[in-house]
């Protein structure tokens, strides 16, 4: 691996995580954004469960639809073939975990069955290969460095949100802003802030 | 008998469009309604598209309601969703490029909708067809309204226009950032705030927990406690 590739992987990985990041930027996986980052164990456990199911759905996603489905012209059975894909991996990485690795599945196992849901895992694997036909060089590495970014990008707007929200807690707020239209509001400054990495990543590269 | 029976159906429909509003009340599928409302026009394409999705996954699921077996359902029910969510995208594909453009991945991702999930497994699951249809009808057209309604205020301050007609210009300059995304968050928190201080509660939903994820009802690992709304709400 040449120093050009590398430089191209890592500047992947920080566009997904500053400046495409796919909460405060794309609008993907925003229940889980805001309905389990009001403790900050909570948020660390579901992001981590996030970015696992994030990289192996791509992993598997991205050969079947470039080797089989487009191969084969079934172009158009992505979606069902994604969402059932996603859906059996999920199942399988739930049943291992509990078989192989019960401390790990005690932490992260309790957040997979919300996850076959989560549009962020369904949007990245679709979005990887949105990449992939716009950018030849756009390969299955880049796809899973980019995968791995998007999860970890979900995981520090999950951590610093929920920190923002702790502060919310002893505000003092109009009864009818309380609860869900304040948080709402609060994410709103947190996006501004990722504005701010705008041609951050363009810059170093 | 048979008015009464309209009656029921009639606030069947209702009831999506105000009392329970997916996306004001109830707080679904906010993703997509965040991340279209640019402008007017896609929040009705993405509307329109949701709500074919939601009234024909109502009516298949209702149909098979006693064919699926219990413990396979939610794989069964995205299955069918994912189904009618391939006919839409062909269909806007073929007869709406532009349209197909500006939702782009939003659209493969009505699937994953908590609005649609959500639905088969609180009424379809449960009700005959007519009542199913008539539930999804409503929640699609009071999606389709809070999301034209996010769409026109954004829109409108964001680019000045609405539905491409301008409208401030010379007026008052745009306010660019209600276009990006911070101000997707903001519009949507401050809708949520006044449909609570107008609505008889009085109080915005305080929080989503569970009650937000279509799989709550056979999910047995709980973040939160249960939402009582949601048993009224059957």
């Amino acid at each position: 691996m040449d120093a050009q590739t590398i430089k191209t992987l890592v500047g992947i990985f920080l566009a997904a995580i500053l400046t495409e990041n796919y909460v405060l930027n794309k609008f993907l996986g925003i229940c889980p954004f805001l309905g389990v980052s009001k403790k900050l164990n909570t948020a660390f456990g579901m992001s981590c469960a996030v970015t696992v199911v994030m990289v192996i759905a791509t992993a598997v996603t991205w050969p079947l639809y470039t080797y089989l489905l487009r191969s084969w012209h079934l172009e158009y059975l992505q979606t069902i073939v994604f969402i059932l894909v996603i859906a059996a991996l999920v199942q399988l990485l739930e049943t291992v975990l509990h078989k192989y690795m019960p401390p790990l599945y005690n932490s992260l196992g309790i957040y997979l069955p919300l996850i076959t849901t989560n549009c962020a895992v369904l949007g990245v694997t679709m979005l990887v290969l949105e990449k992939t036909a716009a950018d030849a060089s756009f390969g299955y590495l880049q796809s899973l460095v980019n995968a791995f970014g998007s999860g970890v990008g979900f995981l520090v707007a999950m951590i610093l949100f929920a920190g923002v929200r702790e502060r919310l807690e002893d505000c003092d707020i109009p009864q009818f802003f309380r609860g869900l239209p304040i948080t709402l509001v609060a994410a709103s400054l947190v996006a501004v802030s990722f504005l701010g990495f705008n041609g951050v990543v363009d810059r170093l590269l | 008998m048979e008015k009464k029976k309209t009656g029921g159906l009639f606030r069947e429909f209702t009831k999506g469009i105000i009392r329970e509003n997916p996306v004001l009340r109830l707080v679904l599928g906010c993703c997509a309604t965040l991340a279209v409302t640019t402008a007017a026009s896609n929040a009705i394409g993405m509307g329109a598209a949701t709500t074919f999705v939601l009234v024909c996954s109502n009516a298949a699921i209702s149909l098979l309601r006693n064919v699926i077996p219990n413990k396979v359902r939610i794989p069964a029910f995205i299955t069918i969703i994912a189904g009618f969510v391939t006919i839409v995208q062909l269909f806007i594909k073929a007869f709406s490029p532009a349209l197909d453009t500006a939702l782009g991945v939003f659209l493969p991702l009505i699937v994953v909708n908590c609005i649609i999930l959500g639905r088969a497994e609180m009424f379809a699951s449960k009700n005959k067809v007519l009542p199913s249809v008539v539930d999804g009808l409503g929640m699609g057209v009071g999606f389709t309204a809070a999301m034209l309604c996010m769409g026109i205020i954004r829109e409108l301050l964001g680019a000045g226009t609405v539905f491409g007609i301008p409208i401030l210009s010379g007026f008052m300059e745009p306010i660019i950032i209600f276009l990006l995304p911070p101000g997707g968050f903001f519009v949507f928190g401050i809708l949520i705030a006044l449909s609570g201080k107008l609505s008889r509660e009085g109080h915005a939903p305080e929080s989503m927990g569970c009650a937000g994820c279509p799989l709550a009802a056979s999910c047995s690992k709980r973040l939160d406690e249960a939402q009582p709304e949601e048993k009224e709400a059957e």
